[in-house]
């Protein structure tokens, strides 16, 4: 386990909060002092644009934007020139989808997915299918819900050109077995783009190993500040696809009636990029590997282990996930709406997510009104869940009070 | 602040059992409140500038569910200009604004849901829709 009580010395919501119990890591992360002083120092001491000015703050704003890309290449093993920055994985999706189908998908093409996915994998890729005549399928789920490589197989077929798959389900905490998934998709001819969302901060993700043409991420569940995502691509993939964002800083030359632009990644990145936001992530993932993503998940598999044995004593709740790969239960209480059940839990200072969690195929097939998540990360400790363990009962009380003692 | 403030009986009573729940074909809003799930229609019947009679249908929390069965009871045989008068005393309610005027009746027990203002969109949602069939909307 973790040293909880020091890491929280790093994470001033607490210093306001002292009794928060943050269960909503999995919409977004906590953030860490170094990381705001980092965004802080940016503004207070070299604020300025970059890849413009020829004076030296504007260099060093550079140098310190370049560096992030860097830092987060070497986080997932790619080069600097196949990231990307983006303002959060929507963003990335939404981009790459966009461009991607220009060049390469027509009417009749299948576009694979899952029924896991977050919205934000899922829905440009059905807008684009509606508009070209793709299709879209999806990857029958296991009767637990899993993506299996068993199921992928069967749904893979000559017309499947993208296979649009999250690493980690943001509602079960399942993951997704890439690792066999990749290869067969490989020798179909299909690329692959992986929502790593929830992933990336859980477990070290190498692009090399894992071999996927795209993966995407938000700086901001991995304790960096929000409107910093990135897109990463395979160079060769990267460098075939066209802009769908023209203006400053993209281009190289422009002429009365046509325009060169940059190389890869510079051409992706029209505008103004958040360039606190990219190094304020070049920090976080710093922190994160000062402590280690390796003793991170441990600590939450723990914690997670902690949770569903104390859960599997208590009558009247359904957990819809008893074997998560990385931190997060989904649950209900039965009978009781998740919307009705969070306001129980946010009296005491937990913070949960209850609904759909922008992944609404999920509750479809878990046929409920959507679920109560609880995602843990490395600042929550044994006493976060004994509270959590402590109102859910507390809750279940009442609404049987209220039911009338049933 | 006290949750059985909040889950009053009369409250869970509604939700559990809903009264002029099932919809008829009248002129009807449907609504939905996506951050949780709650998707409500309510129709009405207006005669001669008076609400005869008032239906609903669909699922979410018990806050905005049991709020469309409250409403129903509370504004039916009202006439339009009465209703909307009350639909803006139970919105000033729910704010904290007020207590609530004593012609909400059983409506009043959402004085509550001020104190929880994360919950005051579940509870008002069902009332937005009728406020909008009153302005002459209608979905069909």
């Amino acid at each position: 386990m973790l040293a909880v009580e020091k890491i929280r010395e790093y994470f001033p919501i607490y210093k306001k909060h002292p009794r928060l119990v943050y269960l909503d890591s999995g919409a977004t992360s906590l953030k860490p002092q170094p990381v705001l002083d980092k965004m802080n120092e940016y503004y207070a001491e070299y604020g300025v644009n970059i890849h413009r000015g020829v004076y030296e703050l504007s260099f060093r704003a550079t140098d310190e934007y370049d560096l992030a890309r860097e830092k987060v290449a070497r986080f997932i093993n790619a080069r600097p020139d196949e990231i990307v920055f983006t303002s959060n994985v929507t963003d990335a999706l939404n981009k790459l989808a966009l461009m991607y189908a220009k060049e390469n998908l027509k009417a009749g093409d299948v576009v694979l997915t899952s029924e896991l996915e977050h919205h934000s994998s899922l829905l440009p890729w059905m807008k684009i299918c509606e508009e070209n005549g793709a299709r879209l399928r999806y990857i029958p789920l296991n009767k637990e819900g899993r993506i299996t490589a068993e199921n992928f197989k069967k749904a893979l077929s000559k017309e499947v050109k993208v296979v649009a798959i999250t690493f980690v389900s943001n509602v079960m905490g399942y993951r997704t077995p890439l690792e066999e998934i990749i290869p067969l998709a490989h020798e179909n001819g299909s690329v692959v783009i992986v929502d790593a969302a929830q992933a990336v901060q859980h477990f070290r993700v190498d692009v090399k190993v894992l071999d996927c043409d795209f993966l995407a991420f938000s700086g901001h569940k991995m304790l960096g500040p929000t409107g910093i995502g990135v897109l990463f691509g395979k160079k060769r993939h990267l460098k075939n696809l066209k802009p769908v964002f023209y203006g400053g800083d993209m281009n190289q030359d422009v002429y009365f009636d046509h325009v060169e632009i940059k190389e890869v990644p510079y051409c992706f990145e029209a505008g103004t990029p958040p360039i606190a936001e990219a190094i304020g992530l070049g920090r976080a993932i710093d922190f994160l590997e000062e402590i280690g993503l390796a003793e991170i998940a441990a600590h939450g598999k723990a914690l997670y282990q902690y949770a569903m044995e104390k859960l599997s004593g208590i009558d009247g709740v359904t957990v819809y996930n008893r074997d998560a790969d990385i931190p997060i239960i989904a649950f209900n209480i039965d009978g009781v709406h998740p919307h009705d059940a969070a306001t129980c839990f946010d009296q005491e200072e937990i913070c949960l997510r209850a609904g759909h969690h922008c992944a609404q195929l999920v509750s479809r097939f878990l046929n409920c009104a959507g679920t109560l998540r609880a995602s843990i990360y490395l600042y929550n400790n044994k006493e976060d869940i004994d509270r959590f363990i402590s109102v859910l009962e507390k809750t279940i009380a009442l609404f049987r009070k209220l039911d009338g003692g049933k | 602040m006290n949750l059985e403030n909040l889950y009053r009986q009369v409250i869970l009573d509604h939700y559990k059992n809903p009264r002029n729940k099932g919809l008829k074909g009248y002129p009807k809003i449907h609504l939905k409140n996506p951050s949780c799930g709650d998707d409500i229609t309510v129709e009405a019947k207006i005669k001669d500038g008076v609400l005869e009679e008032i239906n609903h249908e669909g699922t979410g929390c018990s806050i905005c569910c049991s709020s469309a069965s409250v409403l129903t009871e509370t504004l039916s045989g009202k006439t339009v200009e009465k209703a909307e008068k009350l639909i803006n005393e139970f919105y000033s309610m729910i704010k904290g604004e007020d207590e609530g005027d004593e012609e909400l009746g059983e409506a009043l027990v959402y004085q509550g849901v001020s104190q929880f203002p994360a919950r005051i969109k579940c509870a008002t949602l069902p009332w937005k829709a009728l406020e909008r069939l009153l302005k002459g909307d209608d979905d069909e």
